[in-house]
């Protein structure tokens, strides 16, 4: 086990450093939150006429929403580095190491998770900055940031999958959009449940998405049921952890065809 | 040939035992069997597709054989990767490097990943990285390495961790004349002076010649022939001789040549036609009369001890400079 972390930290470090260097893509890993924040709230501010939002600030409906939208996005397209390094040969170097496979699966689903640990955090402090309130106090806040921090990690465990069975970029953009795009919109990331189509909300029970956003919105707005936070960061992990494993199996088939 | 078991495997650091690989349609190793002693140096050749790559990465545990069995550093491949992987230092025939990380943090990194830590790996990696001539370049980000640094990095990333076996898969590829030297001079250190066990695969047969002690030829997924250079130019009977021909009338010198009992075998490329014949004295007069007979005009003559060309020509059938195939077609 130590050995397992002390891979997974070093993995993790070589993927920390090597985005740091790129510079433009921390920028926009700063500024696209912001945009995404002040787009949706502004576009959406009346639609809490319509009710069933449990308040009348669409900000402070939206802002765990967004903290989930952004966080499932990264968790999405993670996938990207992988097929990186299959193509540059750099996993073929390391397969012929000790180096634990799961090492090389779990350091990816933890820089997604850290990815949208820093982004979430960003939200929320301009959220709180332009006026959004979080019900749940700095424990909510945290509630919200471990939602968000499971979606990236469980749907990083699908993407890695994914580029280590298909291997291909244009296949992996095609799979991200075809799958995320879909799940956006079978939550409740936008709108208020009561508002969706009854299909939808039946629908949406099955969606991971939308479990991160229960976990998140319920903190987030007056009258928080801890025990529902509870169980949906519960299934959540239950979550990562089954897509982890899918990760980790589909290393082993991607060795198979070698 | 015929070998002990697999589990009296102590002294051999490299046994492949009718090695087997099925790619689709194509049978990339047909029974691949060869055996090197620790603390040899030892050489794969072959055409392309012959399938040294395929038997290497079988070796380093990257690909499983369909069939057959291969030990390293007395470990089963397939039943105890683990132990094999600890033991290897691998470099494959595409570099395998981060392009986004520096030399030194790529070679740290690699180190980490075999437990070395602290004062004694940051010495390791100066040590390699002087070794290598990229000292300078060390803190540089290897996009804007040149080709022949890449793959100095390469090898370097291999010996991180002192491996007891090292596999090159056509390391010096790419390197000019001067960088090809220095590595040639590097690898002769590690085997002589740290009895380092190494398999290298190459195109260059100047290459096989000054640096191994034994090679194998590898065709069609079989190895066709093992031994010493010396042994396998030795068992090659008779001299050869290289007609250069003053015009490309190769396919009429080709037909006049190979009639003649002297010849053992002949080949052309371009204008250059190359027979094997017993007595090169006795035979080259009538070679010359043969081509003259048949209108082919010569330019010169040589006559020479067979050299590793001619034993590679004897054995896969191909000129090595016009070499190539497709695996077995099944
Ligand atoms: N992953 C793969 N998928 C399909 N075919 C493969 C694969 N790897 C190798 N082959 C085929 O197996 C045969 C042997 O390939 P291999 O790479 O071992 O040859 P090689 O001797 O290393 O050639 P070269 O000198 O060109 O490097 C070739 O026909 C190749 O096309
Ligand atoms: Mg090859």
């Amino acid at each position: 086990m130590p050995e397992l972390a002390a891979q997974s930290w070093f993995m993790l470090q070589r993927q920390g450093r090597n985005l740091l260097r790129e510079r433009v893509w921390v920028a926009l890993l700063l500024i696209q939150p912001l945009v995404w924040l002040v787009l949706y709230s502004q576009l959406f501010t009346r639609i809490t006429e319509l009710g069933g939002f449990g308040t009348d600030d669409y900000l402070d409906f939206f802002l765990p929403g967004v903290v989930c939208m952004n966080a499932f996005f990264a968790g999405s397209w993670s996938g990207m580095a992988t097929v990186t390094d299959l193509d540059r040969g750099v996993i073929e170097r390391f397969l012929a190491t000790p180096v634990r496979r799961s090492a090389l699966v779990f350091s990816q689903v933890a820089r997604a998770a850290t990815q949208a640990g820093i982004q979430g955090s960003i939200l929320i402090a301009i959220g709180l900055a332009i006026g959004a309130d979080i019900a749940g106090g700095v424990i909510g806040g945290v509630a919200i940031l471990v939602a968000g921090m499971l979606l990236a990690a469980g749907f990083s465990g699908i993407s890695h999958a994914l580029a280590l069975i298909f291997r291909r970029e244009a296949t992996m953009i095609a799979a991200a959009n075809f799958i995320a795009l879909p799940l956006m919109f079978l939550s409740a990331i936008l709108i208020a449940r009561p508002l969706m189509p009854g299909w939808m909300q039946a629908v949406s029970r099955f969606n991971p998405v939308d479990w991160g956003v229960r976990a998140a919105r319920e903190p987030a707005l007056p009258g928080t049921d801890w025990l529902v936070v509870a169980s949906y960061l519960g299934l959540l992990a239950g979550f990562t952890l089954l897509t982890a494993g899918f990760a980790t199996w589909a290393f082993r088939a991607y060795q198979r065809t070698l | 040939m015929e070998y002990p078991a697999l589990d009296s495997l102590a002294v051999d650091a490299i046994v492949a035992e009718g090695l087997e690989k099925r790619y689709g349609d194509v049978q990339a190793l047909a029974g691949v069997s060869f055996r090197v002693r620790d603390g040899e140096f030892f050489g794969l050749l072959g055409p392309n597709g012959a399938g040294k790559s395929t038997t290497t990465r079988v070796l380093v545990t990257l690909t499983r054989p369909d069939a057959g069995r291969a030990a390293v550093a007395g470990h089963d491949v397939v039943r105890e990767p683990e132990r094999v992987r600890r033991s290897i230092g691998y470099v494959a025939q595409a570099s395998g490097v981060d392009r986004e990380a520096t030399g030194r943090e790529n070679l740290t990194l690699q180190g980490r990943v075999h437990g070395l830590r602290g004062r004694a790996l940051r010495e390791r990696v100066d040590e390699l990285l002087s070794v290598f001539g990229l000292s300078a370049a060390a803190d540089r980000v290897v996009r804007g390495y040149s080709g022949g640094m890449k793959r100095r990095l390469d090898v370097a990333l291999g010996l991180v961790h002192r491996p007891q076996v090292l596999f090159l898969d056509e390391p010096t590829t790419g390197l000019d004349p001067e960088a090809r030297t220095v590595m040639w001079d590097e690898l002769e250190r590690l085997a002589k002076v740290e009895r380092l066990t190494i398999l290298l695969t190459t195109h260059y047969l100047e290459e096989a010649d000054r640096l191994t002690d034994r090679l194998a030829i590898v065709s069609r997924g079989r190895v066709v022939v093992e031994g010493t250079a010396e042994e396998l130019k030795r068992d090659l009977r008779g001299d050869a001789v290289s007609v250069e021909l003053a015009d490309g009338r190769g396919e009429a010198a080709h037909a006049a040549v190979t009639a003649l009992g002297s010849v053992l075998e002949a080949a052309v490329d371009g204008r250059i036609l190359r027979a094997r014949v017993v007595n090169g004295g006795a035979a080259v007069p009538g070679i010359l009369a043969a081509l003259e007979a048949a209108g082919v005009p010569v330019e010169s003559v040589t006559l020479a001890r067979p050299s590793l060309d001619d034993v590679y020509l004897h054995h896969t059938g191909h000129d090595f400079r016009s070499d190539d195939e497709a695996g077995l077609r099944a």
